[in-house]
């Protein structure tokens, strides 16, 4: 640990964090609909210094053979270099698909998209494509991709098709999008449990969990990342603290 | 003729450059042409590693050109295409030849391109975005690059073509202009056109360089005045 880590760890045991925030508080967010004219629903978040884009793109495919009647749902992300020193070129590495796989589990899970409506015909529906872009890394990745990738789905229009061909200037009804489900990740500093880890924190950061929750307080997705563990206790409050803080995000969709 | 947005036809889509738009670089800038988005993070000189592909004599320039998978009608599909490894090359052949790389033995200089949404002019307005960052970062250099592409639709010549533009043009021809040195260093055409089209075609480009320059350099003076 290097002089500055030392100097936020013992701030931490004092209860204060290096931006004056409470161990419950986030940074500014900014929402920004719309920010992609060619994607059929996109948008920007901030978290602070924190941005990632969103787009969702339609495609019309082949459904998977155990669910024939269904559209597809693919999440994937980027970690593009223009967002850190320490993003590589290439593809996905493990933290780039964590990402993607939590933000995927907490729309699949809460049956947010109602995928039945994508049916076109036998053998024939839309595959939504939500592509998620970090466009510079401050900390607490999960929540704005979370955020930006709900924001583009409830923007998101399905383009005109006439059996053959996509229309995409031809902008017709809205995605079948039900619920908003919002991830909130806590960080484990010491024995503190702190929302929106900025970058150093994160750095110092021994344990990690993201809960997801849906409208009704519902939890649709967990993720504990880091090495330390957590008690019974600490899980308890950190699920109800992300209910709070989940409801707070949520109002801002 | 009319052009699908009312532009005439030697004049450039609404030009607006940034410089110092990512916090964790170097440098960098964000460029719109038009619908265009190009964003450019450049990270040194920094050590390269591994050390086999340093240079003993001069800092590599590496250029990254990508495309985000929602920034065209169709989704791009993530990673690297033969066109995306194209472009990287034709832009880092672009912007060395203002670049002292002698400066920085065994360095590397990293450009770091992606294209946020696109309606064709992604190379030029690639190169427009990462000679700005290149300079934000602090990279000694000649001159700014700056680049646009041009064509003939009917009869007529026209600058900073759009994407349906781009069908209908019998050529596109995509330069890249350093206005100090009056060279060129980004010169590629497809299409079918006369030698006499292709000097006109080039005065043209080289007149539109010179207004995208000025916007380059007040989006520097812009970012810096600032500082002092």
């Amino acid at each position: 640990m290097n002089l500055q880590q030392k100097f936020l760890m013992d701030l931490v045991t004092k209860n204060v964090r290096i931006d004056k925030r409470g161990f419950e508080e986030y940074r500014k967010i900014i929402i920004e609909k719309d920010a992609v004219e060619k994607a059929e629903g996109s948008a920007r978040v901030k978290i602070g210094e924190t941005e990632v884009l969103a787009g969702v793109k339609l495609e019309v495919g082949e459904p998977f053979p155990d669910k024939p009647k269904e559209g597809v749902l693919i999440t994937s992300a980027e970690f593009s270099p223009i967002a850190s020193p320490d993003f590589e070129k290439g593809p996905p590495n493990a933290h780039a698909i964590e990402l993607a796989r939590v933000v995927d589990r907490g729309i699949r899970e809460s049956k947010t998209i109602e995928l039945e409506k994508l049916l076109i015909e036998e053998g024939k529906v839309w595959k939504v494509y939500v592509d998620i872009q970090i466009i510079n890394h401050a900390g607490n990745l999960i929540d704005a991709s979370a955020l930006a990738s709900i924001m583009a789905l409830l923007n998101a229009k399905i383009p005109e098709y006439d059996g053959q061909k996509i229309n995409y200037e031809k902008k017709g009804k809205k995605l079948p999008v039900k619920y908003k489900p919002v991830a909130v990740t806590l960080v484990k500093i010491g024995s503190n449990i702190l929302v929106d880890a900025n970058l150093e924190e994160e750095e110092i950061a021994t344990a990690r969990l993201t809960v997801t929750t849906k409208d009704n307080g519902n939890i649709c997705a967990l993720q504990k990342g880091g090495s330390a563990p957590f008690t019974f206790e600490e899980l308890e409050s950190a699920v109800e603290l992300a209910k709070k803080k989940g409801d707070e995000l949520r109002k801002l969709l | 003729m009319k052009r699908e947005d009312g532009r005439k036809p030697h004049e450039l889509r609404p030009v607006e450059i940034k410089a110092g738009v990512l916090p964790r670089a170097t440098g960098s800038a964000l460029v719109k042409m038009g619908k265009t988005h190009a964003l450019v993070a450049v990270y040194g000189p920094r050590s390269l590693h591994p050390r086999h592909l340093q240079l003993s004599d001069k800092a590599l320039l590496q250029t990254n050109y990508t495309m985000m998978s929602f920034s065209t009608t169709e989704r791009v599909r993530p990673g690297y295409s033969r066109r995306s490894i194209e472009i990287s090359k034709v832009i880092k052949d672009a912007l060395g030849p203002v670049v002292y790389a002698e400066e920085f033995p065994k360095a590397t200089i990293d450009v770091y391109i992606d294209i946020i949404q696109a309606d064709a002019g992604t190379r030029t307005a690639a190169i427009n975005a990462a000679s700005v960052a290149l300079a934000d970062a602090g990279v000694p250099m000649r001159d700014l690059v700056t680049a646009v592409a041009v064509g003939k639709i009917e009869d007529q010549f026209v600058v900073d073509l759009t994407g349906k533009e781009e069908e209908v043009t019998k050529c596109d021809m995509p330069i890249a202009y350093v206005p100090r040195g009056k060279k060129i260093t980004l010169l590629q055409l497809d299409g079918d056109v006369s030698h006499e089209d292709f000097k006109e075609l080039l005065k043209l480009a080289t007149k539109a360089c010179e207004t995208i320059y000025e916007k380059q350099r007040q989006a520097l003076i812009e970012k810096w005045s600032k500082r002092l």
